[in-house]
């Protein structure tokens, strides 16, 4: 992890990584003398957690559907013609439901950043380029990856970015991601 | 109010459960306050934010039990980041609609029980868990993007950004509540790990162990337990969207002190700005009377999670206009005039921001931050750091109206108190 990384290393860093590994311990020792129980060390135990959850993307889910056939699928509101890069059903701005529309497969870059850590499960993809990316005609944004520049230093914003498909539909909003297009 | 407690912040307390470490601070206030029996509190609010740290549901009436409040009411306050500052408001709502003559809302976070990235993702699932969290959720990633913006729209430095750690962490060596105490310089803020550009592990909070307690009271009943309570005169909530990306590219709503044609070009907030920071702090100050918050405001305890966040909530509040945070730093403003940071500043300080060090250097164990900034600005408004802090380093000569700010993830809750001299 640390590797990745090319600036350095801060001193409070150099330490050896702690392990969520350790021993099964099924016996402790215990004083006789209660007197000095406050005294003793705090036991410290290993809690696994672990649940499949079973997650709709309800009304969402033609988004996905779109993702895996090669399409952006966003909304559009049929009163005011506010239109979502990440679809809402229900327009913030009027209320009214809004509709699908196919959303441009090309925008800029309006913001960005390089992630050199991150919360575990993707820690092992690191460093990834994060990007918000504008479309004309489209009023909000569109988080994505950015594949391709080496380091921060060769994104810019207003840069022209163009959207890529996963062929293995994973069924997660991972399945576009954004290359540069200039 | 009339008391506070906090407890040590620490990277780890295992020592202790989340109950004790509430217990601490609950004591420590309660003690601050002889006259204050226990069974005057009527009732009490309770904030954590996440089931996750504790892996443990309903753990706020577990540490409302602890403290021996039951049976009276009680309810748990969550918003994310802004869990503290929701909950602080609670109390003073309890109060305030007459519910309670004495109300305790009292806080907490036990975020060592997981590794940090592992808490890191936990934190990251308090953001859209459909279309961001799976992208790369992560925190200092979305910040990281604001900021970018931030500097693309108004010229912000990464070096503006270090000088607000450098002062933060600064102030934080005379506040033995502090986790993190340290002297360090612009280039030590720079040359530390990049986290996520352009945010380095010196730009960025860490996650604590720790609880704070808010004893409150009626103004009748304040006065006959203290000579010195605090006077809560503004409270203001802001909401924004929580997907980042949604958020309108419209037009700034002002500050009183702010007009139409000093923001011709900007939209607004887009993701450089919070709006719902300018939301509560507008009407906070409406309620306290503020229209000028520079000068009419003597020091301000905010949420500077990150470093950008701190220049963002400068305008956010008003303190100066979008666009000049990085510049009302570098100009010294929100520095403590009576200390000396190493580096050559403008001018003395005017305004001091985050003088207990803030929660990068504090440490922001989530459910009590908003309540720590609370405490600490009630001792700094009475006058009485030296006794709570055993010196007098970070007393502020005048500090009769404070301003705390608690914040939830990329702006999504905000929420602004005005805290005076109540005596």
């Amino acid at each position: 992890m640390a590797k990745k990384n090319p600036a350095k290393a801060p001193a409070e860093s150099k330490k050896v990584e702690e392990l969520m590994t350790g021993t099964t311990v099924f016996n402790i020792p215990l004083p006789a003398d209660l007197k000095t129980l406050k005294g003793m060390s705090p036991i410290v135990i290993k809690q696994p957690y672990h649940i499949d959850y079973i997650h709709s993307y309800g009304q969402d889910s033609p988004f996905f559907a779109g993702l895996s056939n090669g399409k952006l699928l966003g909304t559009k509101c049929g009163k005011c013609d506010y239109t979502y890069a990440t679809p809402r059903l229900a327009c913030t701005q009027c209320g009214r439901e809004t509709k699908w529309v196919e959303i441009p497969q090309t925008g800029r870059v309006h913001t960005f950043t390089t992630c050199y850590f991150g919360g575990e499960e993707f820690l092992k993809e690191t460093p990834f380029h994060l990007v918000l990316v504008e479309f004309d005609g489209v009023d909000t944004l569109f988080l994505s990856r950015l594949i391709g520049p080496a380091g921060p230093e060769d994104i810019r914003i207003g840069m022209k970015v163009k959207a890529k498909f996963r062929r293995n539909s994973q069924l997660k909003p991972t399945d576009v991601y954004f290359v540069p297009a200039e | 109010m009339v008391s506070g407690g906090v407890s040590k912040f620490a990277k780890a307390r295992p020592d202790a459960t989340f109950q004790k470490i509430v217990k601490e601070s609950f004591d420590y206030a309660m003690n601050d306050v002889p006259k204050l029996k226990h069974s005057m509190i009527d009732g009490s609010v309770v904030s954590y934010f996440s089931d996750h740290f504790t892996r443990q549901l309903m753990a706020g009436i577990m540490a409302t039990d602890y403290l021996g409040l039951c049976p009276k009411p009680n309810k748990r306050i969550e918003g994310g980041g802004a869990t503290g500052g929701l909950c602080f408001q609670a109390g003073w709502e309890a109060v305030a609609s007459g519910r309670m003559n004495v109300c305790a809302a009292f806080g907490f976070e036990t975020m060592s029980h997981v590794p940090t990235w592992k808490g890191n993702e936990f934190i990251a699932l308090a953001s859209d868990v459909n279309f961001d969290y799976p992208v790369g959720g992560f925190y200092s990633g979305y910040y990281a993007m604001m900021v970018n913006r931030h500097m693309h729209e108004f010229g912000t430095t990464v070096e503006q950004l270090a000088m607000v750690s450098v002062k933060n962490h600064m102030n934080a060596y005379g506040n033995p509540y502090a986790q993190k105490r340290r002297k360090l310089t612009i280039a030590d803020v720079r040359n530390s790990a990049m986290v996520a550009y352009p945010l380095t592990l010196l730009d960025i909070c860490v996650m604590s162990d720790g609880a704070a307690t808010c004893i409150l009271a009626d103004e009748e009943t304040a006065f006959k337990l203290t000579d010195h309570p605090v006077k809560i005169t503004g409270v203001g909530t802001g909401t924004d969207m929580m997907r980042m990306a949604d958020r309108p590219h419209g037009e700034v709503i002002l500050a009183p002190n702010e007009k139409k044609s000093d923001y011709r070009n900007l939209k607004y907030p887009g993701v450089h700005s919070f709006r719902a920071g300018r939301s509560a702090g507008l009407q906070a100050y409406k309620m306290a009377g503020i229209t000028d918050p520079l000068k009419q405001i003597d020091f301000v305890e905010l949420h500077d999670a990150y470093t950008s966040s701190e220049i963002q909530t400068y305008e956010d509040l008003a303190l100066c206009k979008y666009g000049d945070g990085g510049k009302f730093v570098e100009a010294g403003y929100p520095f403590m005039p009576q200390i000396d940071y190493g580096m050559k500043l403008p001018m003395k300080g005017t305004l001091p921001v985050n003088p207990s060090g803030g929660l990068i250097a504090c440490g922001h164990p989530v459910g009590a931050t908003g309540l720590m900034q609370a405490v600490f600005a009630f001792w700094q408004i009475q006058g009485s750091i030296k006794k709570h802090y055993g010196n007098g380093e970070l007393q502020l000569k005048k500090a009769d109206r404070g301003l705390i700010h608690s914040h939830a993830g990329t702006g999504t809750y905000v929420t602004v108190s005005i805290m005076e001299r109540g005596w």
